[in-house]
Parts: C-alpha cells; structure tokens; sequence
C-alpha cells in the first residue's frame, strides 16, 4: 500500500495544529474525507443542487439519479440483495433509533432484547426506552476483563421469549472484534433477529451483509471517509415490509388523504422528508473510494500499526491497556499510572496529536474496569509508523511534566 | 491589588512563555502548589461532575471578603483553577460576582473554559459567581 499517496488525497493531514504537523488518532470519533468526497460534495452544490423524487425537470431528475446510484453503489459495496434494503439514515444512531421504534411496535410485554455489555450508549438508550415504552425485557452479554463477550453466557440467555438482539460489530472504546457469525446464528435458531452496529467496521474490515445473515446492519458515513449527518440502515426486505414507519412525510406516503394515508414502498416508507441528498451523494463517493482500496492490504497495514504502537507503549513505565481482546482492530485504549487522561490528552493536542480522552460514550465499560475512562489512539490506514513514533516522543516529554 | 491588577500580573507572567509546553509546564506546577482542599470540605455537594474532569469548590466569605478552595483530579484543571483563584481570593463578594475572568481568554487558555470541554471549570466559576452572590450584603 502506498500510503504517501493515500495521503496525499487528504487535505487535512497537511494541516499545521499549534505549529506543529498533523498527527490524527482519532479515528474512532470521526474520520478524514478524501479530496474526490469533498468535491463531490461542491460540484452538487455547484452543478446539480435540486430536491429529488419531485421534480421533472432535468436538474431534480439528475440529483435523484447521482442520489439513487449511490445507493446503488452501497448496495453493492455490502453485497444487499436490493437497493432498497439501504435506507438512508443520519447516521448509526438515527438507524437503531429507526429500529428500536419500528421494530419495536411489533414487539409486547416480556419480549426480550439482548444487547452486550460493550455496546456505544446509542446501542443501549434506544432498547431502554423501547422497554419502557412496551414493557419488554433486557437482557446483557456480559464482557471479560480482556475486552472479549462470555458468548456462553449469550447462547444461555436466548430463549423463544428474545425477540432481538442488538450488539457491536467492533467496539469502539476497546476495539474488540465480536464473533457476530456466531451471535447471528444462534439468535436465529431461537426466531429472534440480529441487529449490528457497523459504527466501527466497514472503515476497518470487508463487510457482507447477506453472508453474515444479520437482519440490520447501521452504521455512519462520517466514520467511514464520507460527510457528516447521513448514514445507512441495511435491513432485510421482508423484515422492513412489516414494520410501520418510523416518521411521517412528504416522499414516505402513496397517497394521502386528510382521513388516511397508505404508505409508499421501500426504501421511501423510512424516508420521510427532504433527505440529505448531498450527503447521500458524498457517502457514495466514499465507497467508491474504500473500492478503490485492497482491504486485505488494508488490514495488514492497520494491524502493523497496531502491533507496533502496542510494543512501543509497552516500553512506558505503569502503562496499562484496556482491551486485549483476541482479536482486534487499531485502536488503543490505555491509561498511565497516576495520570489523568484530560492532561495528557491537553498536551498531546499542544503537540499537534489529537487523541481522544474520557468514556467514549460507553460509560458501563469504564464502570466495569472501574475507571473515569481512558486514552484512546484509534488508527486509519493513513496513519504511519512515523506518527506513532511522534506520538511515543510526545508522551515520553509529557509524563515526566506531570509526574509528582 | 483589585482584581484587574491581579489579572494584569498573571498576564505579564504568561508573556514570558512563548512556547505551549512551557506555558503548560507552569500552570502545571501551580497545579501542584494549589493548597489542597481540606478533606472535610471534599463531599459529594461540593463536586462538580464533568465529563472529564472533576472539580470540588469550598467558598467562604468573612468580613466581606471571599476565600475559595478547590481541587481537581486532573492537574492542568487544578493549575487553571489556581489561577483563578489567585484573582478572585481576598476580594469582596460584589467584585467576585462582577468577575467575567477575561485574563483567561488573553494567556489563551479559554479552550477550558468552553462549555462544551465538560471539565467542571465552567460549572465551577458559575458555582464561584453564585456563592459571591449570596454573600453579597
Ligand atoms: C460503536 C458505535 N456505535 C454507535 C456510534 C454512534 O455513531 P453516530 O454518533 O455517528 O450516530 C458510534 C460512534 O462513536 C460507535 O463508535
């Protein structure tokens, strides 16, 4: 993989932080965007700006084309089985929410919800208020201490009475890599469906929707090189047609009369509104961009720099790393004795190193390894040995400052 | 010396630093030198919960004067905090509430100031303003 190329198509890394380069580890939080999904993004503004699905004329018809392509291109990109298994979304936790409510109307009193307990708070907060609202259950796969789901304890937990179960792909705060082959199979067994949280994969491994048979699949553009603010709800056709629609509106309606409305077909019924259509646009540029990469040489490249990140940070004296999970992707998770992470994370930003530092919206993990949170450097597969070489440097001027 | 003169010393003092680390590296070691909060001052209604760093704040006022005492488990909180209570410590409660602490902004340090870096300084100058407030006679 030549990365100095790859680099080159990112403005952002060029970028001067308190005079110094650049160095960005906070890929977890939010990705950089190439240079082809920036411009693509103006040129809509520029060229093809008009609201689709509404218009004849010839600029409406052309933003509904680039705007369905894209759709067309994730589909592909995930190997759907249709294009209007993709729906549009704000992003992963507009897509649970989406579920939790839609889903969540054909479910009663003591149905069951499993989720885990390594799951991103936008994972845990829409079944809690599905529960509340319908009276259902939820359940949790708890986590060992290297970060891995005690899935004995999951196949124990599923029983008739689990209806869904909602878990992490990839975690966020410990990068752990769940065994959602085996999650999904085992909830099918007992009837119940399989939502993931793609929040932290697509970005970091090859995804096939129909091979890992989940019956959702969410995730965000904006951790995956595309914009802000659109994201996509995968979910199988014959599921989506018998859930009620999550919001009401122009575009998601057949007809519509003051007494009653019918509703209009996929993916149009989960998209109710004006969309972001230059978001949608973006996001299709981004995977034709991820096409573009070999993920196999993706993945060897993130998991170098993983290793070699972990063996350097050995080094400092009172490290200590939360999850260490069999396996996982490039992100660390540390803390250093007698350290606050708001200090450390304040100098390594003077230093021009941006990392993130606190809980990472997964309070439940830091309350089971008893901690406020934790330091977290999370690779993309333009980060370089170099920058972690900086990174080591920088800590080793820091600790010694802030050591009593 | 008013609290303008105060913030003026703290001003000159941050104008020797032109380098980051170095500016750190000295509102760390007023960190370490903050008089800790006496423990049974530390309870759970004088902390101020922030996401990532927390903050407990004693105030008191006699003979028209304000003393503050806090602490941090985050250091650079803590040197941030010396500094604002350098400037406030010793004034009269009207003078306190009248504070807006724009010093901070000027040795560029208002980044932890801003409500959205959820650190506890924010709630905790609110908390300063409030108990100035009350004493006022
Ligand atoms: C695992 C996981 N789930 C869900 C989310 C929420 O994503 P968003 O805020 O883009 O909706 C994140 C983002 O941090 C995440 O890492």
């Amino acid at each position: 993989m030549n990365i100095k190329s790859i680099r080159s198509q990112f403005p952002i890394l060029e970028q001067k932080i308190h005079g110094k380069p650049l160095v960005y580890f906070d890929n977890g939080a939010t990705t950089q965007k190439p240079l082809s999904v920036i411009q693509r993004i103006n040129d809509y503004y520029a060229r093809e700006n008009a609201n689709i699905h509404r218009g004849v004329h010839t600029l409406s018809q052309e933003a509904t084309t680039a705007y369905e392509n894209a759709r067309t291109m994730i589909q592909n990109y995930l190997g759907a089985k249709e294009n209007h298994e993709i729906l549009f979304t704000k992003g992963t936790t507009d897509g649970i929410n989406l579920v939790a409510f839609s889903f969540g109307e054909l479910l009663k009193a003591e149905d069951e919800i499993i989720i885990s307990a390594m799951e991103h708070h936008s994972n845990i907060v829409p079944w809690q208020m599905l529960c509340e609202r319908k009276g259902c259950k939820l359940r949790i796969i708890p986590m060992d201490e290297k970060g891995d789901l005690v899935l004995d304890t999951y196949d124990s937990l599923l029983s008739n009475k689990t209806k869904l179960v909602a878990v992490t792909h990839i975690s966020n705060a410990l990068g752990t890599v769940n065994d959602v082959e085996h999650i999904i199979k085992k909830a099918h067994a007992v009837g119940a469906k399989v939502l993931i949280d793609g929040a932290q994969s697509i970005q970091h491994i090859q995804v096939n929707v129909q091979e890992l048979d989940c019956d959702f699949y969410a995730f965000s553009g904006h951790k995956l090189f595309g914009p802000t603010g659109i994201g996509v709800l995968y979910g199988k056709e014959e599921i989506l047609n018998l859930m009620p629609p999550y919001q009401g509106g122009g575009d998601m309606i057949k007809e519509v009369t003051l007494e009653k409305t019918t509703y209009n077909s996929l993916p149009h019924k989960f998209e109710a509104g004006t969309p972001n259509i230059a978001g949608g646009i973006g996001l299709g540029t981004a995977f034709e961009f991820l096409n573009s990469l070999d993920m196999k040489e993706v993945v060897k490249h993130e998991q170098e720099l993983l290793e070699y990140a972990t063996s350097e940070l050995e080094k400092i004296e009172g490290i200590k790393f939360y999850g260490q999970a069999k396996v996982k992707t490039s992100v660390i998770s540390f803390l250093i004795e007698g350290l606050h992470p708001y200090d450390v994370g304040t100098l390594l930003d003077k230093m021009g190193i941006a990392v993130r530092t606190g809980h990472h919206c997964t309070q439940p993990i830091m309350n089971q390894f008893c901690i406020p949170g934790t330091i977290r450097a999370s690779f993309a597969f333009y980060n370089t040995k170099g920058e972690i070489d900086v990174f080591i440097k920088a800590l080793n001027r820091i600790i010694p400052m802030l050591k009593n | 010396m008013s609290i303008t003169e105060k913030e003026q010393e703290i001003i000159e003092e941050f104008a020797l630093y032109d380098d980051w680390m170095d500016k750190y590296e000295y509102i760390i070691e007023l960190g370490k030198e903050l008089p800790i909060i006496e423990e049974q001052y530390k309870t759970k209604d004088r902390l101020i919960k922030g996401c990532q760093s927390q903050v407990w704040l004693h105030a008191d006022c006699k003979n028209n004067k304000m003393t503050f005492s806090a602490d941090s488990d985050a250091i650079i909180t803590k040197g941030i905090i010396a500094l604002l209570i350098r400037v406030v410590n010793n004034e009269s409660p009207a003078d306190v509430a009248r504070s807006d602490f724009q010093f901070i902004k000027e040795i560029g340090l208002q980044e932890h100031l801003s409500p959205t870096r959820s650190n506890g300084l924010v709630s905790m100058v609110k908390e300063m303003k409030l108990n100035a407030l009350k004493a006022v006679k």
